[in-house]
């Protein structure tokens, strides 16, 4: 008999759990993650993704039901571009705004906080977000630099704070945050609206939450890679502080991000603490200690930390595998998979290493070579689950489609 | 002191090393000296790069350290004086990528190695690239890419230089994350580097005899 949707949707959590736990699931769960492939596979420009909310829609269902695949992916990482727009988005530059329709957003560094800004920012760090982080990082938000301290409405203060909020460029802002609200608040009520017809039709949501490592809040949206890498030796002490200051920031969002949806798979995208990015020293001083801790508080509020590793990590197996046995996912993009299951195995569930190049370039009898080894090295005994090794945007459908088919095929455990 | 000095650099201490510039240039040191001094150092640090003693942060706290230097010692020079460089490569990062992290490392790399580089930024397109490698005449091109849309960029900047009767000119090195040595194929460069030791390496054998 066929089994219903809810039975398939169960069916697949409990997989998805089993490899968490590191028992051995009935076969190698196979959660692809997507950037725009969707978008290419549906014959949508990327630009149509990111403002036209049905084109988005009917690219991703298509894919997912295509695809078929234990977890779905929706349009999150597609971001709505008139929100952007409304905003002055600085952080990004995506097509339609600065890059051409066909081309995936991209990432703007800058030192959005000076190294001489720390101790403004470390004493208090929402008027600094609000008075000069936010106006830097989106231009709608200039006008907010024209209030005074926000700490300062107490007693007859707040008559000052409030007569500030009659500046016309201070209006402009609150204005342009009320259109972008309104823009925004759509933009969920569409994601949400997704999930719940996918859900309905058996697969569950691949992402429930999303979070930072601290040293990388810093690195990326604050200080850029050479600002922090450089107050590693030039401000230690400030950086650490920061770092600190910010992890409970991100412990916050991740279970917030979960209780919202319901949903207990919390990403969390590390960028900056990849082999080549810092020494083993660094590694354990700057950036471990903080991700371990965002990493056990999810773990202690019952949630599943879903770390995807950006670079390769192979140096950095032995400290990483310091947490809790069958509570984490790492999915590495590239590391010595030999080395991974030997020091991971046994701790940690592996997700991850089909190559993006492999997917856009090779042919699904490659592809399916690559996933065999995978599945007989890190799928051995359960604990791994198979995915590209970064988010797709493009690949050879087929070669994602053979990705897919022979890890059901061949990852059966008897 | 030069040696010293050196020492300094290489370690990455900032605050001595500038420290004993000042000092030095006051007693009198040849400001070319302490220029000469600082590429030594900077050898040293590119070799522990080699060796994998080195990571990023330490490429960069270096060369923060030697444009201090420069700062310094430059009110001390009269005119620049040309030295002879191992060969040309010009590199970028090609049309639609921004990152530019990977291309700067190697650029640094092989600086520090006696190329003379050019570097022309991120999001070049082909015609740009056409153009520069016409100007700039190097024996070898670099082409960065950190997004797998850009192989087909790289593709198109590869098959512009065909077109322009530039492809027989040069060497094409293509290096990024998501690159190996079948996008290589693929996109119809000479070769992939897999980090900026391989970029050193591939350009080495292919300006040899310079």
């Amino acid at each position: 008999m066929e089994k219903s949707p809810q039975e398939l949707y169960e069916e697949r959590e409990k997989r998805f759990m089993d490899a968490v736990q590191l028992k051995v699931p009935d076969r190698v769960p196979i959660i692809p993650c997507l950037d725009f492939f969707p978008a290419i596979y549906a014959g949508i420009t990327f630009e149509e993704a990111m403002y036209d909310y049905d084109k988005a829609y009917m690219a991703w269902k298509k894919t997912a039901l295509d695809l078929d695949a234990d977890m779905y992916w929706n349009s999150y990482i597609s971001y709505p571009g008139k929100g952007l727009e409304v905003l002055g988005y600085n952080l990004l530059k995506w097509p339609g705004k600065g890059l051409k329709a066909d081309r995936m957003y991209q990432f703007v560094e800058g030192e959005y906080m000076k190294a001489s800004e720390y101790d403004e920012f470390l004493a208090d760090p929402t008027d600094f977000m609000i008075r000069t982080y936010y106006p830097r990082v989106c231009s709608a938000m200039a006008g907010l630099q024209k209030l005074p301290p926000i700490h300062g409405g107490y007693w007859q203060g707040i008559f000052g704070l409030v007569g500030s909020f009659g500046d016309p460029e201070v209006q402009e802002s609150l204005k342009a945050l009320m259109e972008a609200g309104n823009i925004f608040a759509k933009w969920f009520e569409f994601l949400g609206d997704f999930n719940k017809e996918l859900e309905a039709l058996g697969y569950p949501n691949a992402l429930g939450a999303a979070t930072y490592a601290p040293y990388d809040i810093i690195g990326d949206t604050f200080r850029g890679t050479r600002g922090v890498m450089l107050d590693m030796y030039k401000n230690p002490e400030k950086l650490l502080a920061a770092v600190d200051m910010v992890t409970p920031w991100a412990l916050e969002a991740g279970i917030n991000g979960a209780k919202a949806s319901g949903n207990p798979r919390v990403w969390i995208w590390l960028h900056k603490g990849c082999d080549g990015f810092m020494n083993d020293e660094q590694f354990k001083t700057f950036y471990w200690p903080g991700l371990k801790k965002v990493i056990m508080g999810l773990i202690e509020a019952d949630l599943v930390p879903y770390v995807y590793i950006e670079g390769d990590y192979t140096c950095r197996l032995e400290t990483i595998a310091d947490v809790p046995k069958g509570k984490v996912v790492y999915h590495f993009e590239q590391v010595d998979i030999y080395k991974a299951k030997e020091i991971l195995g046994g701790v940690a569930c592996i997700s991850g290493n089909v190559p993006n190049a492999l997917l856009c370039t090779g042919t699904p009898e490659e592809v399916k070579e690559y996933c065999k080894k995978l599945i007989d090295v890190l799928g051995k005994d359960g604990g791994y689950i198979m995915d590209s090794s970064a988010c797709i945007d493009e690949a050879r459908p087929e070669n994602l489609k053979a990705m897919i088919d022979f890890t059901k095929e061949y990852g059966v455990y008897s | 002191m030069q040696e010293k000095l050196k020492e300094l650099i290489a370690d990455l201490k900032e605050e001595e090393a500038l420290e004993l510039v000042k000092e030095m240039l006051s007693n009198g040191t040849d400001p070319m000296d302490v220029l000469e001094t600082c590429r030594t150092a900077v050898e040293v640090v590119g070799k522990r790069f080699e060796e994998g003693k080195y990571f990023i942060p330490d490429l960069l706290m270096s060369g923060e350290i030697m444009e201090n230097i420069s700062n310094i010692v430059k009110p001390h020079i009269s005119a620049d004086t040309e030295e002879k460089k191992r060969g040309k490569v010009l590199i970028g990062t090609v049309e639609g990528d921004i990152h530019d992290i990977g291309k700067n490392i190697v650029t640094f790399m092989l600086e520090v190695n006696g190329f003379d580089v050019l570097d022309i930024g991120v999001d070049v397109p082909p015609e740009v690239f056409v153009e520069k490698i016409k100007e700039f005449q190097p024996q070898v091109v670099g082409l960065s890419g950190l997004l797998t849309l850009a192989f087909d960029s790289m593709k198109n900047t590869i098959e512009a230089l065909e077109n322009s009767g530039l492809r027989d000119k040069v060497k094409i090195m293509i290096g990024g994350s998501p690159t190996d040595e079948q996008v290589a194929k693929y996109v119809g460069a000479d070769a992939h580097g897999k980090d900026a030791n391989a970029a050193v390496e591939l350009s080495r054998q292919w300006t040899e005899g310079n």
